[in-house]
């Protein structure tokens, strides 16, 4: 069985199976304030409580225990922590396959060489655009210089390099020069991620999705690319779902493959799993990883296919997707155990529909985009954007 | 990519093989992924170590499993399967 985040080589069991995967959130600041950001936008409240070092350690040896092999760590920026070489070290003597998940942001020659001593075995850099001017507009810094040199240092440490590029309406068109730009930086893999919507990119929603047309021209020429005789680089290309008429089967399943950490030690599912109102996640100051992930509530919430309702209950496709994701459903319909409304069998598609015409309305570009900063994420839990956020998120 | 018993392989750069306790089977790991090997899988890579010749490999396996019929062509065609995938490199 291959178990691959990029396709859906896992199928669904009402018995809880082991995780796999552990991302570790574990930091929620980062200099960057990029306008798609997935983190949630109350991050800040989170800022005050990060677990600290021995916790990690701690949260590394009982995920390990159970089951997971592939570490990510991520956050915000998780360089800005100072111990992420002590636990890269851990990790690697507890038989991680590590990852460090980076802006480039606080990399320097000697971070990179003791992070090579402790065992860290790939790097993924996120990269924005050929154009500098892109990407320092989309991330709101000036850092397309130091991606670019940082770039360099991952290929001259041995890594295997992996570049992520969240593609938006401002980059999506460069596709070709993109792939081109990872080719002549030696990238192993790149993962072309069209947005999804989440967090600061739901926030921003109108502002950064493509038109449909560019979506598919990017498609062809990402296949283009990806056939050419000689070719080396791994290319995945994350499909927009809001332009499919199925939904994605969302974290491989809920509960199934990924247990994620965040920065102040609560144990999820997905990424943005606490946007699901009455549902209490488990936290790692209170309970081990062991009843977090096959006992916990929240966890056994939405394993297997009890939970559904109609459409996706009686429907024959419901293994290739699970019904999609429910953070999804909850923040555009209101109902967390409702069809994913990309879905073209939901009743609720047409709100996916109609945030595609709104995006196509010439006039968002007007509209501010809300980076992703502290004071930002202060105004928004304040209820200072409840107008712009009462547009995106249904009531429940 | 035909297999010749006088090749020598070795699990690939930015790939690690390794037996994994919780799962009770030999893994591969490398970048965004993660394969379970089933029990013949894992025995063979377990013997791909970048210095046994596929010749060594199925004798050792031969002996190991006496009762297996066609083994030979098993672990070819298991090598053959790695080296699509990239698990595995040729050192010789």
């Amino acid at each position: 069985m291959e178990i691959d985040k990029k396709n859906n080589g896992v199928s669904a069991s009402t018995t809880a199976t082991q995780p796999l995967w552990l991302l570790a959130e574990i930091t929620y600041q980062c200099p960057l304030q990029c306008a798609f950001c997935y983190n949630p936008t109350d991050f800040d409240k989170h800022t005050q409580n990060e677990l600290d070092t021995n916790s990690w350690i701690k949260v590394l040896r009982q995920a390990r225990d159970l089951g997971a092999a592939q570490l990510g760590i991520s956050g915000g920026e998780p360089l800005l922590r100072k111990d992420i070489e002590e636990i890269v070290t851990e990790a690697s003597s507890l038989g991680y396959y590590s990852n460090l998940i980076t802006s480039g942001a606080g990399m320097n020659e000697k971070r990179i060489d003791a992070l090579k001593d402790g065992g860290l075995d790939h790097i993924q850099l996120s990269m924005h655009d050929i154009t500098e001017e892109i990407n320092n507009f989309i991330t709101n810094t000036k850092t397309f210089k130091l991606k670019q040199k940082v770039a360099a240092m991952i290929k001259d440490r041995g890594y295997p390099m992996v570049l992520n590029v969240v593609m938006h309406r401002y980059n999506i068109d460069h596709i070709q020069e993109i792939l081109e730009m990872a080719e002549g930086l030696g990238a192993d893999y790149i993962e072309l991620a069209n947005t999804q919507y989440y967090g600061w990119s739901l926030v921003n929603r109108d502002q950064l999705m493509p038109k449909k047309e560019q979506v598919e021209n990017a498609l062809k020429v990402t296949n283009k690319f990806r056939e050419r005789p000689g070719n080396k680089m791994k290319i995945f290309f994350v499909v927009p779902d809001y332009f499919d008429n199925r939904p994605k089967k969302c974290m491989n399943g809920w509960g199934e493959v990924f247990m994620i950490v965040t920065a102040n030690g609560d144990v999820l599912p997905c990424h943005s799993a606490r946007v699901i109102p009455n549902l209490e996640f488990p936290n790692v100051n209170d309970s081990p990883l062991k009843g977090a992930w096959y006992d916990s509530p929240a966890f056994n919430k939405f394993r297997g296919d009890d939970w559904m309702q109609e459409p996706c209950k009686s429907c024959s496709e419901k293994e290739n997707d699970l019904g999609g994701c429910r953070c999804q459903a909850l923040l555009l319909t209101g109902n967390a155990e409702g069809a994913d409304p990309v879905c073209s069998k939901s009743p609720d598609r047409h709100i996916i529909d109609q945030a595609i015409k709104d995006s196509q309305n010439p006039g968002v570009e007007a509209k501010p985009i809300i980076f992703r900063t502290n004071a930002n994420s202060k105004k928004i839990e304040n209820g200072d954007e409840k107008d712009r956020l009462a547009k995106f998120h249904a009531t429940p | 990519m035909t297999v010749d018993t006088k090749d020598i392989y070795k699990i690939a750069a930015h790939h690690r093989f390794q037996w994994e306790k919780a799962q009770d089977c030999y893994v591969i790991l490398f970048p965004e992924g993660m394969v379970k090997l089933n029990g013949s899988a894992g025995e063979v890579l377990n013997l791909v170590n970048g210095e046994s010749t596929v010749e060594l490999i199925t004798d050792t396996l031969s002996k190991k499993f006496s009762d297996a019929p066609n083994i030979a062509k098993d672990i070819e065609g298991m090598i053959e399967l790695a080296l699509d995938k990239s698990w595995i490199e040729k050192v010789n």
